[in-house]
């Protein structure tokens, strides 16, 4: 159609629109900023601005001790908050050397993959929201809600949960936990159903995303592109396979993969994504029935904060817990890499200990932030609605671009 | 298998440049390597494009200060994958901060360009040849580069906070 | 079998007046007031993590359209209620003031979370601390994130304000004195 066009430009003079879209624009849920040249209402090129929530992470992780730093990390991608933590956890405890057991690589493999659900509910919904659908997003937050219930009575959090602690979890799992994941794991499936019913083979909804926003597999490799995004451009990269973290190498998941690296397949990974997640957790559930009850740490005192009861009645815990609170026990120095496959993907954190309270240097890899920069390209000679439903479908969000 | 993947790389890059590769030994599970500022993209490339290794995946760089190590004070790190046999090794070079220029390698993986603004933001590190070099996540306006370890991390405008007792 | 069963809606009750038969006198003040605060159209200002739980406080479990508050205005001119939630860098802040600026007569602003009343766990250099700086703020509503209920507690508190308003107020001296020190026009 532009072709057209240009053959008449020495007849009418041609005049581009300039559409600053964002950073408060509805349309995009986080503050982006899109500076696009729009040509009728196909986009011709655009340029990201980012940086409106950057909130010095690493900075702050320079100034403070390893396990306030947690707190942080619930603020990156905070749809999926509890696989943060845990990657952090498991970074500083590969640092500090800390063979966690089994029971509790299992548990927080329940609580990662509760959370990876989570995460993908959001951005499905969205999906669905932004193609005109509210429906299925009233419809399946419900069940967001229900994992929001068991990670408050795991933590006592909802969104930002600071789970977990170095070393272990804070506590067990609490009866009434279990029976929420029971539960959970119970009515999920048909709601998760209800909502593929709505969307998967709907017209309207084909119409929106097959074909919108497709990226290839070598774009996308080259670009960065981890999690989802790359999965559905047809590569079959997940960190849980590739460097098994947790023990997630002993679990049976298929790792979706989709072949155009649309939205509509970004959507269906996605989607299948919650189903394995399903399946894990219920295999992980089986495995930790068969370990030694009520194993919630390993045995370090000297990281590990020791319970109030004993804090007050034993000369020894009193002693950790103010090593520990005061920040003066030992850290080797050393750098670490540890990745995790966070909502988004390859969540990844470098460490450089120099053996003080605070790490010398930590730098986050945040698949958000490399993968957005892919975003003008992909979004080159579509239509600007088209641009809308990419950008909910790569799921950026503001947090964990911005840092 | 990681302490192969050391030797390998050390071999190659040994005998392709000889006195560049400073150092190489392994940090936890990472072969780490230390290469000269003025060859740090040709290895890149020579490691992007050797069949056998080929690392065709730009995991993440990052800056890196270190003030009292004069002469070398400014650093930057790259993490290469090989995705098919999952090898990863990480690559450091050091240079003066009064002269931090450092060749760029978006021409090699596209997914720098950011991550290169980004050091520049945050260090001040100048990646010769990127095609857009300026400030990412902090304001244009901004006069200084906050991540070296010279500049606070407080906003310096609250009176609220009282640090006679505890410090931060 | 068809029971009939009794609403479970209530309706806004009438302001204090003189009621006889056919008629009903009070304060234009009053009606204007139940009228503003069973209406307000607020303006999601959401940049990070309490945009989440706003979402979750506009699903179904919360449900904020009890309230008459589910008709979202992203465009400040139509707003009523400025629900600053998350986050707010330097580099937003000039985007912030000039959304405030852009907001017809009466406004309200609701501060939702650490961050947008003080900067939070966030003390940086690149992070407005609190909102209040630059903006004036009617209700603070604490927590990282809060919980939706106190969302709504605060949209209820904003609720109480918009009621007992009079409608004269912002034309008083004392308000235009305080946007000054805001530097509005």
């Amino acid at each position: 159609m532009s072709k057209e066009k240009n053959n008449n430009t020495d007849i009418i003079e041609k005049e581009y629109t300039t559409l600053n879209l964002g950073p408060t624009h509805p349309a995009t849920h986080g503050i982006f900023q899109n500076v696009l040249k729009m040509d009728g209402e196909i986009i011709l090129e655009g340029e990201s601005t980012v940086g409106y929530i950057h909130r010095a992470f690493e900075k702050i992780a320079e100034r403070r001790p390893y396990y306030q730093i947690t707190v942080l990390t619930d603020r990156l991608n905070y749809c999926s908050s509890p696989i943060n933590n845990m990657g952090w956890h498991m970074t500083v405890e590969k640092l500090l050397k800390i063979e966690v057991p089994k029971r509790v690589q299992y548990l927080r493999v329940i609580i990662m993959e509760l959370s990876r659900i989570a995460d993908h509910i959001i951005c499905n919904s969205v999906i669905g929201v932004d193609t005109g659908a509210m429906t299925g997003f009233l419809y399946i937050f419900q069940q967001r809600e229900s994992i929001y219930d068991i990670f408050e009575e795991l933590c006592g959090a909802r969104l930002t949960t600071n789970i977990g602690r170095i070393g272990g979890l804070e506590r067990d799992f609490s009866p009434k936990a279990w029976a929420l994941i029971d539960k959970f794991l119970k009515e999920f499936p048909d709601k998760l159903k209800e909502f593929e019913n709505l969307l998967m083979r709907n017209r309207i909804f084909m119409d929106r995303t097959v074909n919108c926003g497709p990226i290839s597999a070598e774009k996308a490799l080259g670009y960065g592109f981890t999690g989802p995004n790359l999965r559905a451009a047809g590569v079959d990269y997940d960190v849980r396979v590739m460097n098994p973290y947790s023990s997630y190498e002993e679990f049976e998941f298929t790792v979706p993969v989709g072949t155009q690296g649309d939205t509509y397949d970004r959507f269906m990974v996605r989607q299948e994504e919650m189903w394995q997640s399903v399946s894990i957790i219920k295999q992980a559930i089986e495995k930790v029935k068969k370990e030694p009850a009520g194993v919630y740490h390993a045995d370090v005192p000297e990281f590990f904060l020791p319970p109030k009861e004993e804090v007050y009645n034993n000369m020894e815990a009193l002693i950790y817990h103010f090593k520990i609170v005061m920040g003066e026990t030992d850290v080797p120095a050393g750098e670490v890499y540890h990745c995790v496959e966070g909502g988004n993907g390859e969540l990844g954190y470098y460490l450089i200990s120099d053996g003080g309270r605070a790490p010398y240097r930590m730098h986050i890899r945040r698949p958000c932030f490399i993968y957005y920069q892919a975003y003008t390209d992909m979004i080159k000679g579509t239509y600007l609605s088209d641009a809308i439903l990419t950008m909910s479908s790569m799921n950026v969000i503001a947090g964990e671009l911005d840092a | 298998m990681s302490n192969t993947l050391l030797d390998t790389v050390n071999d190659k890059l040994k005998a392709k440049f000889g006195d560049g590769v400073l150092s190489a030994e392994m940090h936890y599970d990472f072969p780490v390597f230390t290469i000269r500022k003025d060859i740090i993209h040709d290895v890149i490339k020579f490691l992007k494009e050797d069949e056998e290794l080929a690392f065709g995946f730009l995991t993440t760089m990052c800056g890196l200060h270190y003030p009292d190590n004069k002469g070398h004070e400014l650093g930057v790190m790259y993490q290469l994958h090989n995705l098919p046999k999952n090898l990863r090794i990480r690559l450091k070079t050091f240079f003066s901060i009064s002269d931090p220029h450092i060749p760029t390698v978006t021409d090699l993986y596209p997914t720098a360009n950011w991550m290169e603004r980004q050091e520049y933001d945050f260090f001040g590190i100048i990646f010769k040849g990127h095609p857009n070099l300026k400030r990412i996540l902090n304001m244009d306006e901004m006069t200084y580069h906050p991540m070296r370890k010279e500049y606070p991390v407080e906003d310096g405008t609250r009176e609220d906070k009282d640090d006679k007792m505890f410090g931060r | 079998m068809s029971t009939i069963q009794k609403s479970k809606i209530e309706i806004a009750k009438a302001p204090e007046g003189i009621e006889g038969p056919g008629f009903f006198a009070t304060q234009v003040d009053k009606v204007v007031g139940m009228a503003r605060a069973n209406s307000l159209w607020p303006l999601p200002f959401a940049t990070s993590c309490c945009g989440i739980e706003f979402m979750a406080t506009m699903a179904s479990t919360y449900d904020l359209s009890r309230f008459g508050s589910e008709r979202l205005s992203f465009s400040p001119r139509q707003a009523d209620l400025l629900m600053v939630m998350g986050t707010i860098s330097k580099k937003m802040a000039p985007v912030l003031r000039q959304v405030y600026e852009q907001m017809a007569e009466p406004k309200w602003v609701l501060s939702m979370g650490a961050c947008a009343s003080s900067g939070g766990v966030f003390d940086t250099y690149s992070v407005l601390q609190g909102i209040d700086r630059i903006i004036p703020v009617d209700v603070y509503i604490p927590g990282c994130p809060p919980r939706p209920e106190q969302v709504l507690d605060g949209i209820m508190q904003i609720q109480e304000l918009a009621k007992s308003e009079s409608i004269r107020r912002r034309d008083t001296e004392e308000y235009k004195n305080m946007l000054a020190k805001y530097n509005i026009e």
